[in-house]
């Protein structure tokens, strides 16, 4: 190899990281071809039909299969710096098993960090109804627990919905609270 | 997909900022549910929950009742948040647009211009970018000033202004959140503004930073390859590898750090320290560029040695390696033409974490992705890659959606099968029925205006038992009777007909307060059943009403869903195949170039190989004259 070329390489390797070095600062700003644009413009607006049609689909199915009349939706939540580690969640209606959730890593990381999970909707009747809660876990010194609490829901005419906010045994909080909505 | 980085932990901070701080703080279960789902990264099932929620609070009359008011502008800003991080940066810019032209207070307006600004930043739009930052005015929220300037910093760079993004860095630089990519950039601003020695200095300091997490490592090592590249252009040899060996050996910069640290010595003869970097670099990944650059620069180190033939070995073996990595690039360009990359991509096992790009490689079939990191780590690159993943995702779930379709027909007509037969005669039933309890409840609404009228109005036969009303009746057929003649035996009978009438007539009006009183008792007990009877007759429509509900109307509907899914998945299937074709094309262009580059080194082996022959040979002759 020669030293100019060995110089060629050095140069070409210099401007390259000089390429580096301003897309590390200006990650996004490279110069598109007017194809990848035009496509990437029709990609976002498919997204947006799809969205649209799926919106649509949800209000179908939850008036074919969730009338409001009947519909009741039971929601989760890990109470406010809750570190225990939720495995599972079992819901009972009336003695009728409706939900049995096994949580993985990545959600219970969304419920720590304030999300809510609709762990089940469906429909019942009006009037009162028993709800039981099982809830199994690790506390933080590393011990398997298991919580039930039993609650009496009340159903109306409008849709019903539950929210349960779950403790670990190292909390302060009640380890099954509800609230109705 | 390296150089990205900073950005992409910079962007996830902005986003998590706008969360509430836990389920406690939230009063709107459904707004709960969108995050939920983009804390898991499911931007597609966030948007669909949150613009349908947006949607109610809009449609309603008094938006302030709803549970999402309280959350409000943290919604108007996840949905614009979502949508960015669904790719979808027009309609994400339409709606920061929406907040910043709400009525919202300083410190959320600031948060979504500085938001808008880096929608625009990141697809190029430096003047939009800027104008964006200039509408933030007053009071700025604390967790963002700093990231304000940082982007405020890179526009200038962006736009040609370094000097003005060297003033800006200089103010942040003592952020530690942003310490390595300031500190990083406040050199590069100073080299563009001209000021080479300044930016040497300023490197030095950042390459000597100590930070502890991968990012801001690896942004270290970046500035120090840099550095010893501008030191080595100017001919500062000896300080350049100084440089390039605070380059750590197993960080991503390492390779190419190796191998211009041998040049440096080269530079000044010291062939034997050029060859310790490079032959640490010939055992390495032999894909890699600076690997295969280095396998021509150690038999050239050994021909300057004047050892020709150990330069004739390792020329050999830098020919063997060509060859092998043609033969492998042909391959992958095959099997990208054969469809197997894309097809690679897309499988669910290659998409689980963040190195599902090397492990591409492992995948039977797929091509060899170490010649494409380069290019997928370029922007362009991953937004084409992200798009067609984003497709593959959306035809899924508009393949399902047909099948949900499908499905709920049957439900409808299976409900239609049972209702059907059942109806007429249940409405039939019922319409007889409510005849009936019309009449009852009209005739309580009757007493209990005849009871409301006797408080003021006392009418006290109208309390009468049936007994007495009996009695009464039967007194004034008796009366009839007698007739009116005046024969003593008629006015003896007439007294004693008067006589009772009046002992009846005394009953009702003395008893006439507790009669009404008891009443007024027996209507209120008449209320609880007429209540319970209504609250029947209420649940019988509701069933009723529902029971229609629960089939009819829906085809039109049905109808015209079916073909927005067909249209949307046509759309989508030709999509993807122009952005499969993109992506397939940038691939092989790009193999084609690196294959190019290999050939080129191939010849120089050969011509390699043959020189060193040559002068071993003359050598040997040279040594045997002598």
């Amino acid at each position: 190899m020669s030293a100019q070329g060995r110089f060629n390489i050095v140069r070409w390797m210099l401007v390259a990281m000089f390429v580096v070095a301003a897309t590390a600062a200006f990650a996004q700003n490279a110069p598109k071809d007017n194809t990848s644009q035009g496509l990437d413009e029709q990609v976002q607006d498919i997204k947006s039909d799809v969205l649209s049609i799926g919106a649509e689909l949800n209000q179908l199915e939850e008036k074919l299969l969730y009338p409001s009349g009947t519909q009741v939706a039971i929601f989760v939540s890990v109470a406010k710096g809750d570190t225990m580690r939720l495995d599972a969640v079992r819901l009972q209606i009336d003695g009728r098993l409706v939900a049995h959730h096994i949580y993985s890593a990545k959600e219970l990381e969304a419920l720590r960090k304030g999300g809510v999970q609709r762990i089940y909707i469906g429909n019942v009747t009006t009037g009162d109804h028993q709800l039981e809660v099982l809830m199994d876990g690790k506390a933080d010194s590393g011990a398997d627990f298991s919580r039930t609490e039993h609650f009496t829901v009340r159903k109306e005419v409008k849709p019903k919905m539950v929210g349960l906010t779950l403790a670990g045994p190292g909390s302060s909080a009640t380890p099954i609270a509800l609230g109705e909505w | 997909m390296r150089v990205s980085r900073p950005f992409i932990a910079l962007g996830l901070a902005l986003g998590l900022a706008a969360l509430p701080a836990a389920a406690s703080d939230l009063k709107d279960l459904y707004f709960g549910e969108a995050l939920y789902h983009a804390l898991q990264g499911q931007y597609f099932e966030a948007l669909q929950r949150l613009d349908t929620e947006l949607a109610m609070y809009r449609g309603i009359d008094q938006p302030e009742l709803d549970t999402l008011h309280y959350h409000i502008n943290n919604a108007e800003f996840s949905v614009g948040d979502f949508e960015l991080n669904y790719r979808m940066h027009q309609r994400a810019g339409r709606a920061i647009k929406a907040v910043l032209e709400g009525n919202v207070d300083e410190p959320v307006r600031n948060e979504a211009a500085f938001r808008l600004a880096r929608i625009h930043f990141q697809k190029g739009q430096f003047d939009d970018a800027q104008l964006a930052l200039g509408r933030i005015q007053g009071v700025v929220p604390d967790s963002i000033k700093d990231d304000i300037e940082y982007l405020r910093a890179n526009i200038d760079m962006a736009t040609g202004k370094p000097a003005e993004a060297v003033a800006v860095l200089q103010q942040i630089r003592n952020n530690p959140g942003l310490a390595g990519f300031v500190a990083y950039n406040l050199g590069i601003a100073l080299l563009q503004s001209g000021h080479q020695q300044d930016a040497i200095e300023q490197l030095d300091k950042a390459g000597r930073l100590t930070p502890a997490d991968p990012a801001s490592l690896a942004i270290r090592d970046k500035t120090n390859l840099v550095l010893g590249t501008i030191l080595f252009e100017s001919a500062n040899f000896e300080r350049a590898r100084q440089i390039l060996d605070r380059v750590r050996l197993e960080g991503p910069f390492s390779n190419q750090a190796l191998l211009r640290a041998g040049w440096s010595e080269t530079q000044s003869k010291h062939y034997d320290s050029a060859l310790v970097p490079w032959n640490i670099l010939v055992n390495r990944e032999p894909t890699d560029s600076a690997v295969q650059e280095a396998m021509l620069a150690v038999p050239h180190a050994y021909a300057s040695l004047n050892l020709h033939g150990r330069a004739a070995i390792t020329y050999g073996r830098a020919l063997e390696l060509y060859s092998s990595q043609i033969e492998k690039i042909d391959a992958s360009m095959d099997s990208i033409r054969k469809g197997l990359f894309l097809k690679a991509l897309v499988r669910e096992e290659s998409r689980e974490d963040e190195t599902w790009v090397i492990r591409l490689r492992s995948l039977p079939d797929a091509p060899e992705t170490y010649y494409l990191m380069e290019l997928m780590a370029s922007h362009d690159f991953q937004t084409a890659l992200h798009n067609y993943l984003d497709l593959e995702d959306l035809r899924s779930k508009l393949t399902e959606w047909k099948t949900s379709l499908d499905a709920f027909d049957d439900i409808i007509r299976l409900r239609a099968e049972n209702y059907d037969p059942l109806l007429p005669g249940v409405d039939a039933s019922f319409k007889e029925l409510d005849a009936r309890m019309r009449l009852r409840l009209e005739q309580r609404k009757q007493l209990a205006r005849r009871l409301q009228a006797m408080l003021t109005a006392p009418r006290p036969e109208f309390l009468a038992t049936s007994e007495e009303r009996l009695a009464l009746d039967r007194i004034a057929l008796a009366e009839k009777q007698i007739g009116d003649s005046n024969s003593p035996e008629s006015l003896g009978l007439r007294q004693r007909a008067a006589r009772l009438r009046g002992a009846i007539t005394w009953r009702l009006e003395t008893e006439y307060n507790d009669r009404l009183t008891a009443a007024h008792a027996h209507l209120k007990e008449l209320n609880t059943q007429v209540d319970e009877l209504t609250g029947q007759y209420e649940a019988f429509v509701r069933s009723r009403q529902a029971a229609t509900h629960s089939y009819v109307g829906y085809d039109k509907q049905i109808e015209q869903l079916r073909k927005r899914v067909g249209d949307a998945l046509e759309n989508v299937d030709s999509l993807m195949d122009r952005q499969g074709q993109m992506i397939e094309t940038v691939a092989i262009n790009r193999l084609d170039s690196r294959r190019e580059r290999l050939t080129a080194q191939q010849t120089e082996a050969r011509f390699g190989v043959a020189d060193s022959y040559d002068r071993a040979a003359r050598e040997q002759v040279g040594s045997e004259e002598h």
